[in-house]
Order: C-alpha cells, then sequence, then structure tokens
C-alpha cells in the first residue's frame, strides 16, 4: 500500500491522433515540476499517477499549477484481494469527515468478485457503520469517494482543481507586451493557459523610469514563469524614442504615436524569438489608446497577429484574476507616475489611421525612426527568467 | 563582525568583553552629550518613538503634546499617535523651514507635556532654535519636558543635555556607523517608560539582546568622526556652482551661508524636471541624491517638509536633497555642480504639455 497523486488532465482527452505528443508534453511538465521531490512519474490507463515524492503540499502545489492538469487526488494504491482492507482504508479515509457522501466505483479489472454497484454499496455500508457524523446522499454529496478496481485498488476523496487549458510547449510561442501594470501579467497567463510559450518585452524610459520599475517587471515575469515555465524579458531601451516623439509630433497623438513604436519593435523582436503572435493587455475602452479606433492605429503597424485576450473584460474582473494567479500585488507597487512627462492631457480618443500617419510624418525625415528603432533593438538587453 | 558575537548578557569572560565595549561605548556618548544615561536602540525611529512614547505613558495629564511641523515621520506619526489622550498640536515654520517662534509661544500652555523640536531637519537642513525654545519653556511651561530628535544634527552641530533639553535621538548610520542601530540620551530627571517588553536588557528600557555588533561599529563611528566638521563651505561652494549653472535652481530652506543652515544638507528644485527623473538621470552619471528623505520616497505624497514651507506644488515636485559627508572633496563637488548641469540640460525640453 502507498499513497500517490492521480493527476486527471484536462481538454487532452478531446485531442485525437495527437493525443500522445500532447500527452508528451503533459508528461514532461509534471516531471520538471515535481524532480525537486524525487518524485516519480508515470502514465498508466490514460491517467498520471506521482509516487515516490518527499513533500506531497509542494508536488501537488507545483501540479496544480501546470497548464493541462484538470485536477490532482491524493490517492491511497493498495491490493485490491482483501475486501475488507479496502472497506476499512475507506473508513479511514472518511474519518476526518462529516455530511453527506456518497461512493463511486468503477471496475476496469472485470474478472474481479463484486461488480461496480455491489462494491458501491459494500464500501458505502462499511463507511457509514464507522462513522455517525455522515449521511448518503448520491444525488448531491458533499464528499465523493472514488473506488477504483485495476491492476491494485486505487481509493481517493479529496480533490484539488488545476489550472486547466493545454500543455505549455504544445502550442508554439507569442510575445507578451509586459507593462508593470495589472493588465498584461493577466493576459500572458491566459495566452499561456493556451500551451503557448511565452516570450516578454518591457520598454524602459531610464531616466524617467528607474531600476525598481524594472525589477518590478522581473518579479511579474517571474510569477508567470511558475506557470508557463523559461520567459526570454526582452528590455527595449526606449527614451530617445519618446523625447523624439514628444519633440516632433503633436501633443495629442503623442501616445499613439509610441504605443505604434512599441508594437513595430515588438515584432520585430517577436519574430527574432521565432514567436508567431504577439499580446497586449489591451481592453476595449479602457484608456484612449484602447478605443477601437486607436487599436485599428496601433495593430496596423504590426505583421504579426496580435491578441487581446482581456479585449472583453471589464477592469474589476481583470483585478480579480490578477488577484487569482498572484501578480496583482506586485502589479500595484506605487513605483509608477515618472512617465507623465510624456503623457497628453487630451489625447485623441478617436484617431483616424491617416491622421496618426501624418502626426509621425516627422519622425520619418532623414530615415529617423528607421535609425532609432534599429538602436532600440540593439540595444535591448535579454533576461532569461525561470 | 566576530567581536561582537557574545551576548553580553552571559557571564562567561567572553560575554564580558563585548559588555565592557558597549558600556565603553555607552560611556563616550554621555561624554559627547552631556547625558546621564543612554538607552542603545534599533535607530533613530526606535530612539524618538521611547522618548516620546515612553514618557508620555506614565502621564497621568492631559497636558498637550507639541512637535514642528517639519519634524521626521518618526516622531510627527509617534506624537500623533497620542492624539486620543492628549491634544497634539504641530507648530508652524517659516518659509525656510524654521520654527516661527511668535506662533510657538502662542501654542504653548502652561499644561503643555512634551515639546518635539529636531535639531537640523533632514530634508533641508535648516537648523531649529532649540536654545530658544527652552527659554520659552521654561517661560510658559516649566515641567513640559523637550525632546530632540539629533539623528541629522549629532556631531554636525554641537550640542549638550545641559541646554535644559530632557532626552536626544541619535542613529549610527548618520555619523558612517551601520545602520540598525540608535541610541536615546537622556537626563536623570526624565522618566521614561519601556515601549517594548522582555527581559529587562537596558536597564529595563529596552528589553532585547543588544545589538552588540551594531553598537561596536558605533563605537567605531564616534573614535573616528571628525571633531571640527567643516564642511559647510564645500556645500555653499556646491551651491554657487550649481546656481550659476543652472540659474533656474530654487534654494529650499536657509542660504547656505547663514548659521540657520546646517553644514552637509543641501536642498534644491529645478522646475520643471520632476525629481524622480533627474534623481535617476543624476545616478546614470554616478551622482547619488535623493528625493525629500529617502525613508519616505516611494509613497506617492508630496513631502510634509516643503508643503510646510509653502513651497509650490511645482517647486516641491522637483525638490532634490543633496547630502554631504566629511569625506566629500572639492573635485565631488565640481562633478556633482557639472552632473546637475549636464542632466538638467538633457531633461528640461521634456516638460507634461
Amino acid at each position: 500500500m502507498r499513497n500517490l497523486l492521480l493527476v486527471k488532465y484536462a481538454e487532452v482527452h478531446l485531442k485525437g491522433q495527437n493525443r500522445p505528443y500532447f500527452l508528451r508534453m503533459l508528461m514532461k511538465n509534471i516531471k520538471q515540476a515535481v524532480s525537486p521531490f524525487g518524485a516519480h512519474v508515470r502514465l498508466h490507463d490514460s491517467r498520471i499517477f506521482v509516487s515516490g515524492y518527499t513533500d506531497e503540499n509542494a508536488c501537488i502545489n507545483r501540479i496544480t499549477k501546470i497548464f493541462g492538469v484538470h485536477a490532482v487526488s491524493p490517492a491511497v494504491e493498495m491490493e485490491k484481494e482483501d475486501f475488507t482492507a479496502v472497506c476499512q482504508k475507506a473508513a479511514e479515509l472518511m474519518s476526518g469527515k462529516s455530511g453527506s457522501f456518497k461512493v463511486l466505483a468503477r471496475r476496469a479489472d472485470k474478472l474481479y468478485f463484486l461488480d461496480s454497484p455491489k462494491i458501491a454499496a459494500r464500501v458505502g455500508g462499511y463507511v457509514l457503520e464507522s462513522n455517525p457524523k455522515l449521511s448518503v446522499d448520491v444525488h448531491d454529496p458533499e464528499h465523493s469517494l472514488q473506488v477504483e478496481i485495476r491492476d491494485q485498488a486505487l481509493l481517493y476523496v479529496n480533490s484539488f482543481p488545476g489550472a486547466g487549458g493545454l500543455p505549455t510547449g504544445t502550442s508554439g510561442r507569442a510575445m507578451l507586451l509586459l507593462s508593470g501594470g495589472i493588465d498584461s501579467p493577466v493576459a500572458g497567463y491566459r495566452i499561456a493557459r493556451r500551451g503557448v510559450e511565452l516570450s516578454a518585452v518591457y520598454f524602459h524610459s531610464f531616466p524617467y523610469t528607474g531600476e525598481p520599475v524594472k525589477e518590478k517587471v522581473i518579479t511579474l515575469a517571474r510569477i508567470l514563469s511558475g506557470f508557463c515555465g523559461k520567459i526570454r524579458l526582452h528590455v527595449v531601451p526606449f527614451t530617445e524614442i519618446q523625447q523624439a516623439i514628444h519633440e516632433k509630433c503633436p501633443d495629442d497623438f503623442t501616445t499613439l504615436i509610441m504605443r505604434r513604436n512599441m508594437m513595430r519593435i515588438a515584432d520585430i523582436l517577436a519574430q527574432k524569438e521565432k514567436a508567431l503572435a504577439l499580446i497586449t493587455g489591451e481592453s476595449i475602452g479602457q484608456v484612449a489608446s484602447q478605443t477601437l479606433e486607436a487599436l485599428m492605429c496601433t495593430n496596423a503597424v504590426a505583421t504579426l497577429p496580435v491578441f487581446r485576450p482581456l479585449i472583453g473584460t471589464d477592469k474589476l474582473e481583470i483585478i480579480g484574476e490578477s488577484v487569482k494567479i498572484g501578480t496583482y500585488e506586485t502589479s500595484v507597487l506605487p513605483y509608477e507616475d515618472c512617465c507623465t512627462v510624456f503623457t497628453p492631457r487630451h489625447p485623441v480618443t478617436h484617431p483616424k489611421l491617416r491622421q496618426a500617419e501624418y502626426a509621425e510624418k516627422p519622425l520619418l525625415i532623414d530615415n529617423l525612426l528607421d535609425e532609432m528603432i534599429i538602436r532600440a533593438v540593439d540595444g535591448t538587453e535579454v533576461i532569461e527568467i525561470g | 563582525m566576530q567581536d561582537g558575537y557574545f551576548n553580553p548578557s552571559s557571564l562567561y569572560a567572553q560575554g564580558f568583553q563585548v559588555k565592557k565595549t558597549v558600556e565603553a561605548c555607552r560611556e563616550l556618548l554621555k561624554n559627547k552629550l552631556s547625558a546621564d544615561e543612554v538607552c542603545f536602540t534599533s535607530g533613530g525611529t526606535e530612539a524618538n518613538n521611547l522618548a516620546i512614547l515612553g514618557s508620555m505613558r506614565g502621564s497621568k495629564k492631559q497636558g498637550r503634546v507639541l512637535y514642528s511641523a517639519v519634524e521626521h515621520a518618526a516622531v510627527a506619526e509617534a506624537c500623533h499617535s497620542l492624539s486620543d489622550r492628549h491634544e497634539v498640536f504641530s507648530l508652524p515654520v517659516n518659509q525656510e523651514g524654521i520654527l516661527d517662534l511668535e506662533k510657538a509661544k502662542e501654542l504653548m500652555t502652561p499644561d503643555t507635556e512634551l515639546i518635539c523640536l529636531m535639531q537640523v531637519n533632514n530634508e533641508v537642513g535648516s537648523v531649529q532654535p532649540v536654545a530658544e525654545v527652552v527659554r520659552l519653556r521654561d517661560e510658559i511651561c516649566p515641567k513640559a519636558r523637550i525632546h530632540v530628535d539629533g539623528v541629522q544634527g549629532f556631531l554636525k552641530l554641537p550640542f549638550s543635555l545641559l541646554s535644559g533639553v530632557d532626552s536626544y535621538a541619535i542613529s549610527a548610520h548618520k555619523i558612517h556607523g551601520p545602520k540598525g542601530v540608535g541610541a536615546l540620551a537622556f537626563s536623570s530627571g526624565t522618566r521614561l517608560q519601556p515601549i517594548v517588553f522582555g527581559g529587562k536588557q537596558e536597564n529595563g528600557l529596552r528589553s532585547g539582546t543588544e545589538n552588540t555588533d551594531g553598537i561596536i561599529g558605533l563605537y567605531a563611528a564616534l573614535n573616528t568622526y571628525p571633531e571640527d566638521y567643516r564642511i559647510g563651505e564645500l556645500k555653499n561652494r556646491l551651491y554657487q556652482l550649481i546656481k550659476k549653472k543652472v540659474p533656474q535652481a530654487q534654494l529650499n530652506g536657509p542660504d547656505p551661508l547663514s548659521d540657520l543652515s546646517c553644514p552637509h544638507i543641501l536642498n534644491l528644485s529645478f522646475p520643471p524636471v520632476l525629481a524622480q527623473t533627474m534623481m535617476h538621470q543624476l545616478e546614470g552619471f554616478g551622482v547619488l541624491v535623493s528625493q525629500g528623505s529617502a525613508c519616505s520616497s516611494r509613497q506617492k505624497k508630496p513631502s510634509a517638509t516643503l508643503s510646510a514651507m509653502g513651497v509650490s506644488k511645482q517647486a516641491a515636485d522637483s525638490a532634490l536633497r543633496f547630502s554631504l559627508s566629511c569625506l566629500t572633496t572639492h573635485e565631488e563637488i565640481e562633478q556633482a555642480a557639472n552632473a546637475v548641469q549636464k542632466a538638467y540640460e538633457s531633461l528640461r525640453a521634456y516638460t507634461r504639455r
């Protein structure tokens, strides 16, 4: 008899001929996550079993964060021949509990001497007798005790929900535009959850933003990497471009033109990283640069698809999600407001593309913009995180 | 760091050796300040809190507590925490950041119990009229205690508890000692009660094993810090140079040449460049300055000292504090002034429109 963790996977089930590929990636990610605890990971009967670990809670914590995992249950595996022992173990698992319960039995070993309904009835009866605080409810129970008879008997009652989604590494790579704010880490999380590996880009405007802001972005990237593995963070020196925009472009268009140039640089860096898309934390109408018109103007300079997973999400929902994934506390650290110099008092809210292009024209004289972008890309610092 | 390893409360010889150094440090501090008692603390903040809360804890009356409007938060917040039982008032300052004695006199009443005044303001370097406040106290409310926050003034300007002040707080790291250690010096008539309870170290006034490494560091700093502190002329030189190179610079606080200005703190505004931006730019040139007080620079509020002085919002938003030490050289002053000019020239064009 031994304790182990039963890991159930989510959408991978729906895959057809590609399922082995997705499962392989999921197995690899789980193995990596639990390797510090000496655990053994095995795929058997389309279930994943983790055993032999030194710290069960730490393993559960790590595994529930892995994309592609539906749920994790601590389980007991034991000999099935002695059915009384199985009943005793079931009673032991339920001993601390009260309220309603039912037993779900599954008999994969069709040669076993009891069939599923009989297993459920016998185990249920035994548990009920040994714990007077429990009652039976087969329709809407508070606890579901699962008993599976395979090559061995498997019993489990508790279940911890996993992160869902698809295994990281099964969907290619995308480049996240990561600021120090609340939205962009959540946007990155949502896309990463679909199995996408992340690279990130942060625009640094020294001396308008200092080391503490950069540290904050690094911390956010580290939290994300806890879900989706290594992130290459690109820190782009952006001051020269911001100053040039401020000097040469009309006030009300400066933010929009800044966003367009962030997109251009992110696009170039993404292609270097072999990323297939850009990710932003934009949500319709949240600020002037996120109206539909403004989004159209920034989108126009990107060659890769731009994913905006928060596009139809309210700020409060985004905040809730950032609390859930653990980035909120870092995102709200009060370091910002250094770039207010470059924030126009009245930015355009309904720009037309031709107006934005016209406002940008002074930057195009003598190839100034191209050269600045090349300098920014060449001066980019790459930090490996996770 | 090995010297301070052993516990001074232990009876074996090694512990006793440490205790001897701790006591030597205590004696030296007593001598320097003409104090009867010295209690080691975790720094200036705790020393100030001990003086304020520790002396008011025993109070049965509900008298007034007064503190100057430019006190460090360690004093101002401690005083505020008393406001459920006491009338707590802040005493206004003039535009140079110096206590307004006329207005202070109006707020001092016979039932005043405690007056807190810093020796030197940490943000603008103004020297406070401690002797005059002692005189007013003797006249109006002789029973009131006076606590002086000496964190910035200690060893930079002369001070003695014989002047009529009851307690004086210091911090080691302001005289090149380690961070995390400080002391409260007080005269024997000052009745203090502990604010930290436990094993009754420091005569029962401050429980907790002494920070022996810190105290040994403080002792070393006390022994090596120059008696003759002449950097006032360097500060004036820095001011004159910057003023020449950046005529837009505005002085916050008293004229560096006057007696009302301490030798080592210079506060200047560089409108329209935001302090934080200027600070980072200077950091890039190897000149490290702070905005307001470094301890509060993570808060978004404007500096309480500058608001109390009536400094305009734009000037307060662009105010930087230059701190000099006895190790600062003439060359460094030149470098700093040049860096300020370079930083200002590169940033002044970019203002919010």
